[in-house]
C-alpha cells in the first residue's frame, strides 16, 4: 500500500469529523482492510505478515461474536473502535506522577505498590506496554548473555523472523475463535520471548499492559517459546484507568513449551471494573493458550479481580508424552462485574497429566462463572486429571455457576471433579469481630485464605499485591 | 467493671433473658449456672454483641460505659472477650495471621504501636506453650480439621494474647477430657491477675474445681435466681437444678 492511500485514508476521516489526536497518533475509528494495511505499514512489516493479518480479517468477516459465555452485554460496534494508537515518543506521557490522575493513585497507595511501580504501572517510567506499543523492556542485556530474547513482538518480526514465522498462530491459529481473529488481524505490539535450549531465564519476565488512551481497542499478541529443557516464568500485571465508556481488549497469548522445558505465566489483572451501577469497565476478551510437547510443563496462575466482562480460559495442549498441565485461578467479581473464565485441558499425549484449582469469588450484584473443558483423547493412556473447583458467595445478591464439561475417549484417562460452594458465614465475621477486626478486615481476611492454594503459586511479590488488590476489590462489600 | 440491668434480650423472635441483673467487680470471677435454655449461652452472645441479638430493655455499663452502644468489635477491642462454645473454622487463615491482626486491631484501638515479628512470635510460643500445643499449631488453618479440645485451646491462646479485661466462657469446659480441662483451667487461673474479670457459663461443678469462683449464679426463665458462693455450685451438683425452679415457681 502506497504512502498516498494513507494519507488519503487519513485525510477521509479527518474531513468526516473525526479526531485524529496529533500528539498520540491514533488512527480514526473504523475497520476494513486498509485498516490493517495502514498498521502493518507503520509498522513496516514483511509482506508475509500483512497477508497473514488480512487473512485473518477476512476469517473474521465471516464470523460471529460468541454468545454462548454467562455474560450479558451490548453488542460493540466494531466499526466504532480505534485499531491504532501510539505515543508518538515517551514525551507525550505522563512526566511525573503529579500528572497522573489522582484516583488511579489513590488505588496504588491502597495496593501498596511502590512508588517506582506506580510509576511504571502509570506509563511514566519506560519499562511498560504504553497503549500499543512496547516503549521499551527491562534487563535486556544481561538477558541477551543468557541468550534469551524478550522483545516488543514488532522487533522480533524484524529481528527474528524465521522464529516468529514458524510459531505465529501455531498455538492459536488466526480464525481460532471471533476475538483471536480480530487479534491476529490487527493486533498490536506485544511480547516476544524466546528461551533457547536448556538454559533457565536468570530472571522473572515482566509485563505491565496498560489501557491509555480512551476509545482505543487494547490488541496485544504475546508469544513465548521455550526451548528444549528450558524454564522460564512470566509475569503479567495489568491496569487501567477508569472511562465512563467501554473499552475492548481481545489479546492473545501463545506458550509453546518444547520437550523438557517449562513456562509458568502468572496474570495479576485489575482493569478497571467499571463502577458501582455498572458504567465503564473494560471488555477482557482473551484468548491464552500453550502447547506443551514430551516432558514439558505449563502453568497458568492467574487473579482476576478488574473488568466489567471477563472472558477468559488459559487452556493447554498436552501434545507430547508425560506433559503436564496446571491452571490455578482466583477471579471476583463485585458490583456489577460479570466474569465466565476457567480453562481447557486437552490431553493428547500418553501419561498426561492435569490440574485446575479455581476459586471464584462473588459479591455485590455480580456474576461469576467457571467454565473448564477437559478432554481425554483416545491416544490419552494413564492421562489424569484433577479439578477442584470454588466458588465463595458474600451476601446475596450475587451468583455462582458453574460449567465443568468432561470429554473422555479414553478409558484408562481419570478425570476427577470436586466443587464447593460455600458462603462467607456470619459465624465467621463474628468470631473475627469478636477478636477486634472489623468486617471487611474480616472478609478480606476470610477471603484470602479461601484463595490460598492459588495465591503460595504465585510469585511472592505478585502473592502480597494479589492479597491486597482483593481487599481494594472489596471494599464496600458488607456492611 | 461491669453491671447489668433488668436486661431483656431476645433471639429469632423469642424472649430469652427477662430481668437479668447482675454486677461483677475487677478480678472478681462468676460463675454462671443453669439448666438448658436458660439463656446462659445467650447472656455470653449478647455481651459479646453478636448480630442478631436483640436487646429489648435494660442496660449494660462496661468500665463506666454503655457497652450496648458499641458495635462488636468496639466491644472487643476495649477488653471483652468470648470464648466460643463452639469456634467456627476459616479454612486457609493460619492462625499465626488471625493473632496477629486480632493484636494489631486491638493494640492500634488502644494507642499502642504494632507488636514487632520477634516479639509477637515469643509471646505466640508462650501462649501455645500454656495451652500445651506445638508451635506448629500456629501455622494451620484456624480451627480448620481441630479437635474439640483443640479449638478449646485455641481460643485460650487468643484470650492469652489478647489480654481482655472482661474474659466471657462459654461452656468452656464442654467437650473436654480431664487433662485438656487442666491445662485450660490452669491457662485461665495464670491470667486472674486481680484486675481481670471472668464469667464462667458451665453445666457442670467441675470446672469450678480448677477454677474457683468468688460468686456462682443459677440462671433460670431468662434470670438469675439464686446467687451464692461456691458451696451453691457443689449443692447444684448434688440436687439438681428442679428443686431451684420449683422454689422460683
Amino acid at each position: 500500500m502506497s504512502q498516498e492511500v494513507i494519507d488519503s485514508r487519513i485525510g477521509k476521516e479527518y474531513s468526516a469529523g473525526f479526531i485524529t489526536d496529533i500528539e498520540s497518533d491514533t488512527l480514526p475509528p473504523g475497520l476494513d482492510e486498509d485498516v490493517i494495511r495502514f498498521i502493518s505499514q507503520k509498522k513496516g512489516e514483511p509482506e508475509w505478515l500483512l497477508e497473514w493479518r488480512l487473512e485473518a480479517y477476512r476469517g473474521w468477516c465471516e464470523m460471529e461474536a460468541p454468545e454462548w459465555a454467562h455474560v450479558d452485554f451490548p453488542p460493540v460496534d466494531y466499526n466504532a473502535l480505534s485499531y491504532y494508537s501510539s505515543p508518538k515518543n515517551m514525551k507525550d506521557g505522563p512526566k511525573s506522577l503529579d500528572e497522573v490522575d489522582p484516583e488511579l493513585l489513590a488505588t496504588y497507595e491502597k495496593l501498596g505498590i511502590p512508588l517506582h511501580e506506580q510509576e511504571m504501572l502509570a506509563g511514566v517510567a519506560v519499562d511498560a506496554v504504553f497503549d500499543s506499543v512496547s516503549v521499551a523492556t527491562t534487563f535486556r542485556e544481561k538477558l541477551a548473555e543468557a541468550g534469551v530474547i524478550f522483545c516488543p513482538i514488532s522487533e522480533a518480526v524484524h529481528e527474528y523472523p524465521e522464529l516468529v514465522r514458524k510459531y505465529l498462530g501455531s498455538v492459536v491459529p488466526r480464525r481460532d475463535n471471533f476475538y483471536a481473529a480480530l487479534n491476529s488481524a490487527v493486533f498490536s505490539d506485544g511480547s516476544f520471548v524466546y528461551i533457547p535450549k536448556g538454559v533457565r531465564c536468570p530472571m522473572e519476565l515482566s509485563t505491565y499492559f496498560r489501557i491509555n488512551e480512551a476509545k482505543t481497542g487494547q490488541f496485544e499478541r504475546t508469544l513465548i517459546v521455550a526451548d528444549e529443557g528450558s524454564h522460564v516464568s512470566y509475569l503479567e500485571g495489568c491496569t487501567a484507568p477508569m472511562r465512563d465508556e467501554n473499552q475492548l481488549h481481545a489479546a492473545v497469548v501463545e506458550l509453546v513449551a518444547l520437550d523438557d522445558a517449562k513456562i509458568k505465566y502468572s496474570t495479576v489483572q485489575n482493569w478497571y471494573p467499571g463502577d458501582a451501577e455498572g458504567k465503564g469497565g473494560i471488555y477482557n476478551f482473551v484468548t491464552k493458550r500453550g502447547v506443551a510437547h514430551r516432558n514439558s510443563k505449563i502453568s497458568w496462575t492467574q487473579v482476576e479481580t478488574g473488568s466489567a466482562i471477563t472472558w477468559k480460559y488459559p487452556s493447554c495442549v498436552l501434545r507430547g508424552d508425560n506433559s503436564v498441565g496446571e491452571f490455578y485461578s482466583v477471579a471476583l467479581t463485585n458490583n456489577r462485574q460479570q466474569a465466565d473464565t476457567g480453562t481447557k485441558m486437552i490431553h493428547l499425549g500418553k501419561n498426561t497429566k492435569s490440574t485446575i484449582i479455581s476459586k471464584g469469588i462473588s459479591a455485590g450484584k455480580s456474576s461469576n462463572a467457571y467454565r473448564g473443558l477437559v478432554r481425554m483423547s483416545p491416544r490419552a493412556d494413564g492421562a489424569r486429571n484433577y479439578t477442584q473447583c470454588d466458588s465463595l458467595l458474600i451476601g446475596d445478591r450475587c451468583a455462582a455457576h458453574t460449567f465443568p464439561y468432561i470429554e473422555s475417549r479414553n478409558p484408562g484417562a481419570v478425570v476427577e471433579h470436586e466443587a464447593t460452594t460455600s458462603k462467607v458465614s456470619d459465624d465467621q465475621l463474628y468470631l473475627c469481630q469478636q477478636r477486634g477486626l472489623d468486617a471487611e478486615k474480616a472478609v478480606s481476611m476470610i477471603v484470602n485464605g479461601f484463595c490460598k492454594e492459588v495465591f503460595r503459586e504465585l510469585p511472592m511479590e505478585f502473592a502480597v499485591e494479589a492479597g491486597k488488590l482483593l481487599e481494594v476489590s472489596l471494599e464496600g462489600s458488607v456492611g | 467493671m461491669l453491671k447489668i440491668q433488668n436486661l431483656h434480650a431476645r433471639v429469632e423472635g423469642k424472649d430469652i433473658l427477662r430481668g437479668l441483673d447482675l454486677q461483677i467487680g475487677p478480678g472478681e470471677v462468676h460463675a454462671i449456672m443453669g439448666p438448658n435454655g436458660s439463656g446462659k449461652s445467650t447472656l455470653g452472645h449478647v455481651l459479646a454483641g453478636r448480630p442478631g441479638y436483640e436487646v429489648t430493655d435494660g442496660s449494660v455499663t462496661y468500665r463506666g460505659e454503655d457497652l450496648l452502644a458499641m458495635d462488636t468489635e468496639e466491644r472487643a477491642r476495649s477488653g471483652v472477650f468470648l470464648a466460643f462454645q463452639y469456634p467456627v473454622e476459616i479454612p486457609g487463615v493460619s492462625n499465626m495471621e488471625f493473632l496477629k491482626a486480632s493484636v494489631d486491631a486491638v493494640r492500634e484501638s488502644r494507642g499502642d504501636a504494632a507488636l514487632d515479628a520477634v516479639t509477637f512470635m515469643k509471646r505466640a510460643r508462650e501462649a501455645c506453650k500454656a495451652a500445651d500445643l506445638p508451635v506448629d499449631f500456629l501455622k494451620r488453618g484456624v480451627n480448620e480439621g481441630f479437635s474439640g479440645g483443640e479449638k478449646k485451646r485455641n481460643e485460650l491462646i487468643q484470650m492469652m494474647l489478647l489480654e481482655p479485661s472482661l474474659c466471657l466462657l462459654d461452656e468452656t469446659d464442654s467437650g473436654l477430657d480431664i487433662d485438656a480441662l487442666q491445662v485450660v483451667a490452669k491457662g485461665v487461673n495464670s491470667l486472674r491477675d486481680g484486675k481481670r474479670s471472668f464469667v464462667l457459663v458451665t453445666h457442670y461443678q467441675r470446672l469450678l474445681n480448677y477454677i474457683e469462683p468468688d460468686h456462682v449464679h443459677v440462671l433460670a426463665g431468662g434470670r438469675i435466681v439464686r446467687s451464692g458462693d461456691k458451696s451453691l455450685a457443689l449443692d447444684l451438683e448434688e440436687r439438681g437444678y428442679a428443686w431451684l425452679e420449683d422454689e422460683v415457681a
